[in-house]
């Protein structure tokens, strides 16, 4: 019966609405890292890669250079990796003239806890030395438990711990939006 | 559940998938300037080789070390082994010193599966290559060089060896190495011909999953991959074959029988290779060989295999063998 | 001597019946018999069988006494139903002269659980290379007739030849141990599906059954009689059937454990079922139920080999070859034979009392159960069901194959010549 998941969650972004976002923060981005000429764009698995190579095309067409874009697994960097089964590890793409020395801006759907970053900016380490880190989210829903914030947000969605917040991206899932739900509160075990 | 990996007949084809996939993420760390990843901090390795093999022990150091283990090699040789303790004691006393996982290699076929199935220690065992049984992180390797040579290094990701033709030149019979790749193999889809002389051939090796033939360029035309095995000249003594030169004229392979062989087919060995034997130089320094490759993914695959049974609090690797009645 | 009459007990498995025994002898076997001044035994039933002769026990003493002894070896004898064991000679020092001979045998008459008699080595050392002195043991206190170097095989032809040759001197009879050597030089278990798989050095059942062939035929050559051990593969039963039907005076002997168990079983890798020879196939097994049924093999033999714990504990190929099977042997043999309706009791009692004791010249032992004879006896009961426990051995080793295994049957009383050395399942 998952239509009942479904059913209850409500968009709260739709198609457009990320598109204008995204945009707004390709803008910010230039804005705050002055022409954005040593920017790297990394986004973090899954669908921070996406919106990652969606704020790079905006940006080539904002200054008309190229803008280096990879990605970043965390998953060995995890503070509960111990706590579950391993997972299978995602892809760390870092662009060919690697991050030493520059602006990188870690990409992500969603900012909660604040530990994926934490575990990103642990696995930046392993591979160099920006000159500073910055963050882009599409939505940030709260909850900090860290000393964490990010330079640029899509939507600041207040929400309870009872609810799930759920990005769809087009080339993950068929179609953008940003899905607020409750959690579903029967069978433990679920995600 | 089971947290070690004794045979390659244990995987099953999707277990199997998982750590070449997981090879091919692994691999990657090592264009990094550091080459390190944090997955096993704070977990204890112990290398437990009973035989010399210095090859498969610095592979597995290095795949430990890279994903940040605490490791500690022992070395059976000028130990207390050598002076008659036994495989149980040697095990309980470095469990004793808190080792997470024991990675070895023994001469007695079945030792590394006494070890983890008799209860005497609970850390995980990897088999490094036991006896004539199994090894089968060479059998990984094989299958992960394989896989990036005929199908692809991204486009071979999620993809088992379905409708390849994978041919075995060599000892059979003294094999761990055919072994496994035999079970292996046939678990991710390839079809597996064993060539060697009917010496060197097991009896039951027609319950093998896998077809026999005794005439190697018959076999070579239809293969994708040829992997040839060392043949230990002390064989010869024992009347496996008459001489070394007739063996290498029947069953070695030389850069006129590579000639037959597929353009797009490679030829794959253990190591270490014995030039002039089953092998020669011409062959071996060709750009078809992979037995440099199959070094360099032998690290990879290890560090896949570690993550996946000891980076988290239970092992991503799903066991499946067959019990007693 | 005290009398003791056995109440309601089928002898061989027939009709129940009373049984007297009188002292050292069987007074008067019947219905209804008078019970004054008897200890009264109920057997309800139970089958009461001549009392279990094994040719072919590893006894360890001397030399290997964390094993066995002659006394905790004789004691699980016992335990098993069992009044008489010939000691295998593969000892330290091997039983290969008079001397050592006489020791095993006063060691059995002093433990009083059953009576012990010697094997002779056939070759000094058990080496295969000079006949030990053949004569010496015959003629001393042990009166020594069965010859063997168990645990190796005879395997020069001449040296075979000679020493079935010069046995018939007094009436010997050399016990081979069928396994060609170079056939089996690093064998680990069956050569076969399964050793391919596990990678262990095969044991062909040619090995075997090569050396039978030849013993047999060298037999027939020389006008002896050889008995032959353990016979484990299908192929060796067409072989003693071929050599029977021509006459040859070939006996032969299986174990309990190559009746039910099969290679299948060293997946496991647990050296418990390591054993020589080694556990052989399906097939094998039932030819070998099969040929014991018809009498192509003549007896069973335990091949009773304790090896302390640290020899068994350890990865297969450092370990020991061999299993305990005095205590199990019957209720394996029950399960197998009896069970599946192969044998009868009476059956049971032809190849595990009076076959051996004929081929071993045991006298006194495998006797009919009737007035006039030796008191020794086993009183078994068949319905019984229970899983094996090695914990309640009397062997001092506990490296049997069936630990947790349930098996029917329990002996519950053995008499040795009138005397009960085993009652209720407990040692006396």
């Amino acid at each position: 019966m998952d239509s009942q998941d479904s059913g209850v969650a409500r968009p709260v972004l739709e198609g457009p609405d990320i598109a204008r976002v995204l945009t707004r923060i390709a803008h910010e981005i230039v804005e705050r890292a002055k022409g954005a000429e040593d920017v790297v764009l990394l986004g973090i698995p899954t669908r921070g890669v996406f919106l990652g190579r969606r704020l790079a095309a905006k940006l080539e067409e904002i200054t008309g250079r190229k803008i280096p874009v990879g990605s970043l697994d965390i998953t060995m960097y995890r503070d509960d990796l111990r706590m579950h089964p391993p997972r299978a590890l995602a892809r760390t793409d870092i662009p060919g003239d690697g991050i030493d020395g520059r602006l990188v801006v870690l990409v992500d759907d969603v900012l909660f806890s604040g530990r994926t970053i934490r575990a990103a900016l642990d696995a930046l380490n392993d591979i160099g030395r920006p000159r500073a880190v910055q963050l882009a989210v599409l939505v940030d829903r709260g909850h900090r438990e860290l000393p964490i914030r990010a330079d640029y947000v899509g939507k600041n969605l207040p929400t309870s711990l009872r609810e799930t917040v759920k990005v769809q991206l087009a080339e993950e899932d068929g179609r953008d939006a940003v899905l607020l739900g409750a959690k579903p509160t029967a069978p433990a075990g679920e995600r | 559940m089971m947290r070690h990996l004794i045979s390659a007949a244990d995987l099953t084809r999707d277990d199997a998938v998982l750590i070449l996939d997981t090879a091919e993420e692994m691999a990657r760390v090592a264009d990094r300037p550091i080459k390190k990843l944090p997955a096993l901090r704070g977990r204890t390795v112990v290398n437990l080789f009973f035989e010399d093999s210095t090859r498969t022990r610095i592979s597995f150091e290095a795949a430990e070390k890279r994903l940040s283990a605490d490791v500690i090699n022992f070395a059976a040789k000028g130990s207390s082994v050598s002076k008659g303790e036994s495989l149980k004691d040697t095990a309980q006393t470095l469990e004793a010193m808190g080792v997470d996982a024991v990675v070895i290699r023994h001469g007695a076929s079945g030792a590394p599966y006494r070890l983890a199935t008799s209860g005497w220690i609970d850390a995980s065992v990897i088999n490094a290559g036991d006896g004539t049984h199994q090894h089968p992180t060479q059998a990984l390797l094989d299958a992960f060089t394989m896989r990036r040579r005929l199908v692809g290094r991204d486009a071979g990701l999620g993809q088992d060896l379905a409708g390849k033709n994978v041919t075995i030149v060599g000892d059979i019979l003294h094999s761990r190495v055919a072994r496994s790749n035999v079970d292996l193999l046939h678990t991710l889809g390839a079809e597996v011909t064993l060539v060697a002389p009917p010496t060197l051939v097991p009896v039951g090796v027609e319950h093998w999953p896998c077809e026999v033939s005794y005439d190697l360029d018959r076999v070579l035309p239809k293969s994708d991959a040829v992997m040839m095995l060392r043949v230990q000249r002390e064989r010869m003594n024992a009347a496996f074959f008459p001489t070394e030169r007739e063996y290498s004229r029947r069953y070695g392979l030389d850069g006129d029988r590579m000639a037959k062989m597929p353009e797009h087919a490679v030829v794959m060995h253990p190591g270490p290779m014995v030039r002039g034997m089953e092998i020669t130089a011409e062959v071996a320094d060709s750009d078809r060989c992979t037995v440099v490759e199959q070094v360099a993914n032998g690290v990879s695959i290890r560090m896949a295999v570690l993550y996946l049974l000891l980076g988290g609090n239970e092992p991503a690797v799903t066991h499946s063998r067959t019990e007693e009645k | 001597m005290s009398k003791i009459l056995i109440r309601g007990a089928k002898v061989l498995g027939g009709e129940a019946q009373d049984v007297l025994v009188d002292g050292e002898t069987i007074a008067e076997v019947g219905s209804g018999l008078g019970a004054e001044g008897a200890t009264v035994v109920e057997a309800d039933g139970r089958i009461l069988l001549p009392g279990l002769v094994d040719l072919h026990t590893h006894l360890r003493e001397p030399g290997r006494e964390d094993s066995e002894t002659v006394l905790t070896g004789t004691r699980a004898a016992a335990s098993g139903g069992f009044t008489s064991v010939f000691a295998m000679a593969n000892t330290f020092p091997v039983a290969d002269t008079a001397g050592v001979v006489e020791q095993v045998w006063r060691l059995g008459k002093e433990s009083g659980y059953c009576d012990v008699q010697p094997i002779g080595a056939v070759t000094v050392g058990l080496e295969g290379k000079k006949l030990a002195e053949l004569g010496a043991m015959h003629e001393s206190a042990a009166g020594v007739t069965v010859f063997s170097d168990d645990g190796k095989c005879v395997d020069d032809a001449v040296i075979m030849r000679r020493a079935l040759e010069y046995v018939k001197a007094f009436g010997g009879v050399v016990a081979q141990h069928a396994q060609e050597p170079r056939l089996t030089e690093g064998a680990q278990m069956n050569e076969g599906v399964v050793s391919a798989e596990l990678g262990l050095g095969g044991w062909p059942a040619v090995a075997e059954e090569s050396i039978i062939a030849r013993d047999v035929l060298l037999a027939e050559h020389v006008g002896s009689r050889v008995h032959i051990c353990h016979l484990s593969t299908a192929g060796s039963v067409e072989i003693v059937r071929w050599a029977k039907s021509r006459g040859i005076d070939v006996t032969a002997e299986v174990t309990p454990h190559h009746l039910l168990l099969t290679d299948e079983l060293v997946r496991t890798y647990n050296p418990v079922y390591k054993v020589n020879p080694p556990l052989r196939t399906e097939r094998d097994v039932m030819a070998l139920r099969e040929a014991l049924a018809d009498g192509t093999i003549d007896i069973v033999a335990t091949d009773h080999a304790p090896h302390p714990h640290e020899d068994k504990d350890c990865e297969w190929g450092a370990a020991a070859m061999g299993m305990v099977g005095l205590e199990t042997a019957l209720s394996v043999v029950q399960h197998t034979m009896v069970d599946t309706g192969l044998l009868t009791w009476a059956g049971v009692a032809e190849r595990m009392s009076h076959t051996p004791a004929r081929i071993g010249r045991a006298t006194g032992h495998g006797r009919p159960v009737s007035a006039g004879e030796p008191a020794n006896l086993t009183l078994v009961d068949p319905a019984y069901r229970g899983a094996v426990d090695p914990a309640g051995f009397a062997s001092r080793s506990r490296n049997t194959p069936y630990e947790g295994r349930e098996l029917p049957g329990r002996v519950t009383h053995t008499w040795l010549r009138g005397r009960a050395t085993l009652v209720d399942g407990k040692l006396q």
